[in-house]
């Protein structure tokens, strides 16, 4: 049982993480809360049934295909709706949180309410310590691991990333420093809907799909980020594995109880806040420039 | 002695646009139920009432302190449990149960700042959603007590014809939102508190360095605020004559923020036109019920991308104007101030 437990903790854990980053990356640096975040893993999930049932492609080009549509859907909308309202921090909330409605009830209206599953991408299991662990999971936890090491290099390695941490750090600075601000939100909204994307597009083999599948990782994330700290990426990460780790042990300790699973999450992270208010690797000073 | 009142009434009313579009809307309002008696139009406005009550104390809270609240419909739900509970258990009458619901709101109100006010911000926002699905996870595993999925049902009615209850929302909802109104209007000589919450929203670390305890402040705004939206779930649980876990969702608390934006926050007018205007709306809209969300969403969008500070605030700039001088509100059409006649565009 400790076996399992490990494990769906591990698959679960870096699914959240990659959606809790690239949320946390889009606050940090815009300091916008996008409330359509997961409504874009929930149409790259969407996208991979598409391609791969009904259309019928290989894996890895529907895979493909739905990471870069759902990347320029992503991008689309930034560029058209929020980056003109930029300054109205409340109105843009608002635009993502109506966006996030146009994108369910368009696949309520595309697939309709039922639910789906697509096709997994690789068959068969592998046996580790005892357990049976799908090629899925274990593909889905190494793609995750890829990605947020790459995120990593990314913005600790690169010149790009350097632009974007000084823009997170201050933009009116990293203006008059020549970084071209607007071009580097364009960018890290193409990233953080990426990461989302990715997300969608390596569970959505082992889950359900129906239209209003983003709301309960959007719950998830929005704790996970604030039990990590706002805007500190290794926050977000171990927050995810922890409060994964909570979902899996009221589900695995409590069948009959299962759907307290967020609301035991929450309360963990309630319990967290209240002995430190900034998270666990918060920096206090951030609050300063809100 | 009437001379006067008349005078100030022409003052602060009839001279200003805002207000006496206001005024005129309620009036309408009222006469309502003099042209028709449709149940269905009845029930839709009582709610809107009750809505707009909702939307304002999340302004009152969220516009006047700047904190964001996620979590509103928490209060909105506690009240309509709280209501619905005594009213089927032990048989209380709706006059004892809905200030008692309010007074559960507040309650929860101050328990969720414990954490709450600690923190600032985005910070805060998010926190503030957990509580509502916390208490909505306890809803749901005590159902032979809760009702579970199916709510509580079978109210008292608050009176016998849809009029009368009409009647009573709408005098409920100009009360609320008018103690809401005067309870941040930095201007007023009674109360300090508009301006120390004005104060707060701008800059709270100044608001703090001039001796205003801001925790307080931010606690005072929380217990008004729950109480409102406490009173306006209460009201709902005996119009709809049961209180389910919708009162509770996300989606409630999200509607809040929704109206309110779009009318435009930290304005208290702002979330009562974006009632009236939304809420009439998507009840309309039933008649495509497949895409209404999506139409709802897209005007939504479109209208805040063109007035980005709320419709409701995107009007009065048209229409109004504050002397650079004295801060008397104008008609936007005169040139000069109708107090101390400064020139109202510059020169």
């Amino acid at each position: 049982m400790i076996e399992g437990i490990l494990i769906s903790t591990l698959v679960k854990g870096g699914v959240y993480a990659l959606l809790a980053l690239g949320f946390s990356l889009i606050f940090g640096v815009a300091r916008m809360l996008n409330l359509a975040h997961t409504a874009f893993y929930m149409l790259a999930a969407y996208g991979v049934y598409t391609f791969a049932k009904l259309l019928g492609l290989s894996p890895i080009v529907s895979i493909i295909l739905s990471l870069v549509i759902t990347t320029l859907i992503g991008l689309v909308t930034y560029k058209l709706l929020i980056d003109r309202i930029r300054e109205h921090h409340v109105t843009v909330l608002l635009i993502t949180l109506a966006l996030a409605m146009v994108f369910q009830e368009s696949m309520l209206l595309a697939f309709g309410g039922h639910y789906l599953s697509a096709p997994s991408f690789v068959a068969g299991y592998y046996e580790v310590i005892g357990v049976k662990v799908s090629y899925q999971h274990l593909l889905t936890f190494g793609t995750v691991l890829v990605v947020l090491v790459g995120v990593w290099v990314l913005l600790a390695k690169t010149k790009l990333g350097i632009a974007i941490r000084a823009t997170a750090q201050d933009t009116e600075i990293a203006n008059l420093m020549g970084i071209d601000v607007s071009r580097i939100l364009l960018i890290v909204m193409g990233i953080a809907t990426g990461l989302a994307a990715v997300a969608g597009v390596v569970v959505a083999p082992t889950l359900i799909l129906e239209p209003h599948m983003w709301m309960p990782p959007f719950v998830m994330i929005m704790a996970i980020i604030v039990l990590g700290g706002l805007g500190s990426i290794k926050g977000s990460v171990i927050g995810a594995f922890i409060l994964a780790l909570v979902e899996v042990l009221v589900v695995f300790l409590l069948p009959a109880g299962a759907f307290l699973k967020g609301a035991f999450a929450l309360l963990v992270m309630v319990i967290v806040l209240v002995v430190r208010p900034e998270g666990l690797f918060g920096v206090s000073f951030e609050e300063e420039r809100l | 002695m009437l001379r006067r009142l008349f005078k100030d009434f022409q003052g602060d009313v009839l001279a200003i646009p805002g207000r006496l579009i206001a005024l005129i809307f309620l009036v309408l309002l009222f006469l309502i139920p003099l042209f028709t008696q449709q149940p269905y139009i009845l029930r839709t406005l009582i709610y809107a009432n009750m809505f707009v009550i909702f939307a304002v104390s999340w302004d009152f809270i969220s516009g006047y302190t700047g904190q964001i609240n996620f979590g509103h419909a928490l209060f909105f739900g506690v009240a309509a449990y709280t209501t619905a509970l005594l009213n089927t258990h032990l048989g209380w009458q709706p006059w004892a149960t809905i200030p008692i619901g309010a007074l559960g709101a507040v309650i929860a109100g101050v328990l969720m700042c414990l954490p709450a006010l600690r923190l600032r911000g985005p910070y805060l926002s998010l926190v503030t959603l957990a509580f509502p699905l916390i208490l909505l996870g306890i809803i749901f595993s005590f159902t032979d007590f809760t009702g579970g999925e199916l709510g509580i049902s079978g109210l008292d009615r608050i009176s016998e014809s849809k009029t009368v209850d009409f009647y009573i929302s709408a005098l409920v909802m100009i009360v609320s939102v008018f103690i809401m109104w005067k309870l941040t209007d930095a201007r007023s000589s009674l109360v300090r508190t508009g301006l120390i919450f004005h104060a707060i929203r701008e800059d709270e670390i100044a608001a703090r360095a001039s001796g205003i305890n801001t925790i307080r402040y931010k606690l005072l705004a929380f217990a008004v605020g729950a109480f409102f939206a406490g009173i306006a779930g209460g009201f709902y649980a005996h119009f709809m004559r049961i209180a389910g876990p919708s009162t509770l969702e996300l989606a409630l608390s999200f509607q809040a923020i929704i109206w309110t934006v779009f009318g435009g926050i930290v304005s208290i007018y702002g979330p009562f036109v974006g009632v009236y205007l939304l809420y009439p709306l998507m009840e309309f809209l039933r008649v495509v019920p497949e895409v209404r969300y999506i139409i709802f969403a897209g005007i939504v969008i479109l209208i805040l991308l063109f007035m980005p500070e709320g419709i409701a605030v995107w009007i009065r700039d048209k229409i109004e104007r504050q002397c650079p001088r004295c801060k008397l509100s104008n008609v936007a059409w005169r040139h000069t101030c109708r107090a101390c006649s400064a020139s109202l565009y510059g020169d």
